[in-house]
């Protein structure tokens, strides 16, 4: 991934925020109307959220974040009003999933370390998140390959756009000369421990 | 090293020797969207310059969540999935056919299958030996096409099960109890499996139940295995030739094992506002509600109907407790009319909603007033989910929702039986 570093705002919220807190089902008749439906996001969590948020902030989150329905419209409202990342200690699975196939980065760190209103900044190259306010630095891990290539095409349907299929091997050459076919290291799980340090 | 359920079907899916950890491309024997999810699927799926499903017969749609419609931008929505279904070639089920995991359940699943779909309860096939798995529009758009998608195959947590459910508890009691001990996110990522002697007395309609709520805890599927249970299922179903014996290898290896003897369990209510705040049914007795509602993908089916009639037959529902029943598909409401259980719960005072997902998700169908209590036999509480914040939803079985309608304040059903 080339070197991108994001700086912005945090805004933080609790354990535990639902897609049905992102995007209440009450509001399902406006799914094909993104933006009225982005005029709602997180509402029910925080009344203030749309209001406060600017272009570039970093959402901010306990456990267990975006857990619930299926429903991709949560991570594409989450992004429409300008969040460039969501950091959090966990995130819920099939959340995760969306938010990388919107090409939104969904960061796994020790977000206690971060206030409401602190400036960060994210080395996305590094997997560095320096608090600049608190000056406290927290590293994230890493995603399983594939998924980090779909988040560096911007989302799932550029990178199919591109790629026509999902490529999960890599052509390297041998000392042969010859192509070899070499497995990616996909070991390393999306649920990594924590890694929050000072 | 055995293979774990999970790792077995995505070995034979992948055409690879997958284990947890590894990352697989499979294809997939079953695609599907529903009203919520469905209309970004397609734009997705167009926006990619796809025009052609990979394989139309193995893909769905479901009109269920809005069923009917309650507003002109869902039936739009609606037309919108109408004419891709006939552009495409894939099935349809419309409007009062059912809740898409029931419709799944009765008709699509069989052992070994990989099923995704653009709904998060997608793992209640799972009951059915069937690695099923909720994602998102963009999965969803791209595995239409393609007619595959990747998997991170997931470690395995088993849930060994023994014993025999006492009287007034059922396989909600046993999920819900479960993800209270794991917490929401306690599987996050993992497969859950479920085994052991107690497996041949849990009724398909149960493992459903249980399936169904493994996304609860955060797992990516809940896997029971093939079975006899299951090949009775789909041979009532008249899908006999659907069934394969699907079992875990006796070396598998699983990440964790959690044992859990049925016969010590007792009814179990969810708390609001996340579905891990489970308490047996004593901590929540005496709890006023306004509504209850029997139904949903969760406690839909005819099993369910039938122990929320023999409850409520003869009796009458609180005054001021308003009481919903919604079958989880027009297979189950046949059926309910043929046994008798719904002029039961009519004649009780319940209101019957056309088959689909009803008030579950708050869009339609009984959404809650300001400070008003309902008690559902659905899979989430949380905030705003039927339709207002404001309102408060206790989860639990149909047997205790049933109980808690006569009384009008959340009860023991062990008491009424």
């Amino acid at each position: 991934m080339p070197d991108i570093t994001l700086k912005g705002k945090a805004i933080k919220l609790g354990d535990n925020i639902s897609t049905d807190l992102i995007t209440p089902g009450r509001f399902a008749h406006l799914r094909s109307n993104l933006l009225e439906l982005a005029k709602h996001v997180l509402e029910d969590a925080d009344p203030t959220f749309v209001s406060r948020v600017e272009a570039g902030d970093f959402l901010v989150a306990g456990k267990n974040f975006g857990l619930g329905s299926s429903r991709e419209h949560a991570p594409v409202v989450i992004k429409m009003v300008g969040i460039s990342a969501i950091l959090a200690k966990s995130a819920a699975r099939i959340f995760f999933r969306n938010a990388i196939n919107q090409g939104m980065p969904v960061l796994l760190c020790d977000t206690d370390k971060i206030s409401d209103g602190d400036k960060l900044e994210i080395n996305l190259t590094d997997g560095i998140v320096t608090n600049l306010t608190s000056g406290a630095k927290l590293s994230f891990g890493k995603m399983p390959p594939l998924m980090s290539a779909i988040l560096e095409e911007g989302g799932l349907i550029p990178y199919i756009q591109k790629h026509k299929d999902f490529v999960v091997e890599s052509q390297i050459p041998s000392p042969s000369g010859k192509n070899v076919i070499a497995r990616s290291e996909c070991n390393e799980a999306i649920s990594s421990p924590l890694k929050g340090e000072d | 090293m055995g293979k774990t359920l999970a790792e077995k079907i995505l070995t034979a899916k992948s055409k690879t020797d997958a284990k947890a950890g590894d990352i697989v491309i499979a294809n997939v024997d079953l695609t599907f969207a529903q009203d919520t999810t469905g209309p970004l699927t397609v734009r997705q799926f167009k926006e990619s310059g796809f025009r052609k499903i990979a394989e139309p017969q193995n893909v769905v749609i479901f009109l269920d969540h809005a069923a009917p419609s309650p507003a002109r931008q869902l039936s739009n929505d609606h037309i919108l999935l109408r004419r891709f279904a006939k552009e495409t070639g894939c099935y349809i089920y419309e409007v009062g056919d059912g809740v898409c995991h029931q419709l799944i359940a009765e008709r699509f699943a069989k052992p070994g299958d990989i099923i995704v779909g653009a709904d998060s309860h997608t793992v209640t096939a799972g009951a059915l030996g069937a690695f099923a798995t909720g994602m998102g529009s963009s999965d969803v758009a791209v595995a239409l096409a393609l007619g595959k998608t990747w998997f991170r195959v997931p470690e395995t947590f088993f849930i060994n099960l023994k014993g025999m459910f006492p009287k007034g508890v059922y396989a909600k009691d046993l999920i819900l109890y479960l993800i209270g001990q794991m917490g929401a996110d306690g599987a996050t990522y993992k497969a859950l499996e479920f085994g052991g002697e107690a497996l041949s007395h849990i009724a398909m309609s149960q493992r459903l139940t249980i399936a169904n709520m493994a996304v609860e805890a955060g797992a990516k599927v809940g896997l029971f295995p093939g079975d006899g249970v299951t090949q009775g299922f789909l041979t009532a179903q008249g899908r006999s030739d659907s069934y394969r014996s699907l079992y875990p290898d006796a070396d598998a290896h699983y990440e964790r094992v959690i044992s859990l003897n049925i016969a010590e369990l007792e009814p179990m209510v969810s708390f609001p506002h996340t579905v891990d705040n489970v308490f047996p049914v004593s901590k929540a007795e005496g709890i006023k509600i306004q509504q209850v509602f029997i139904g949903t993908c969760t406690n839909g089916r005819l099993e369910d109907l039938a122990i929320a009639a023999s409850i409520l037959q003869g009796k009458r529902r609180f005054p001021d407790t308003r009481l919903l029943v919604a079958p989880a598909s027009r297979q189950v409401l046949t059926q309910a009319i043929d046994n008798g259980y719904i002029r039961a719960m009519v004649e009780a005072g319940a209101i019957i909603l056309p088959p689909g997902c009803a008030a579950c998700l708050g869009l339609h169908q009984g959404v809650l007033g300001d400070g008003e209590v309902c008690l559902s036999t659905a899979n989430r509480n949380f905030k705003g989910r039927m339709g207002n914040p404001e309102a408060m939803i206790y989860l639990a079985s149909p047997a205790t929702a049933a109980a808690s309608a006569i009384r009008g304040e959340i009860a023991d059903p062990r008491e009424i039986m």
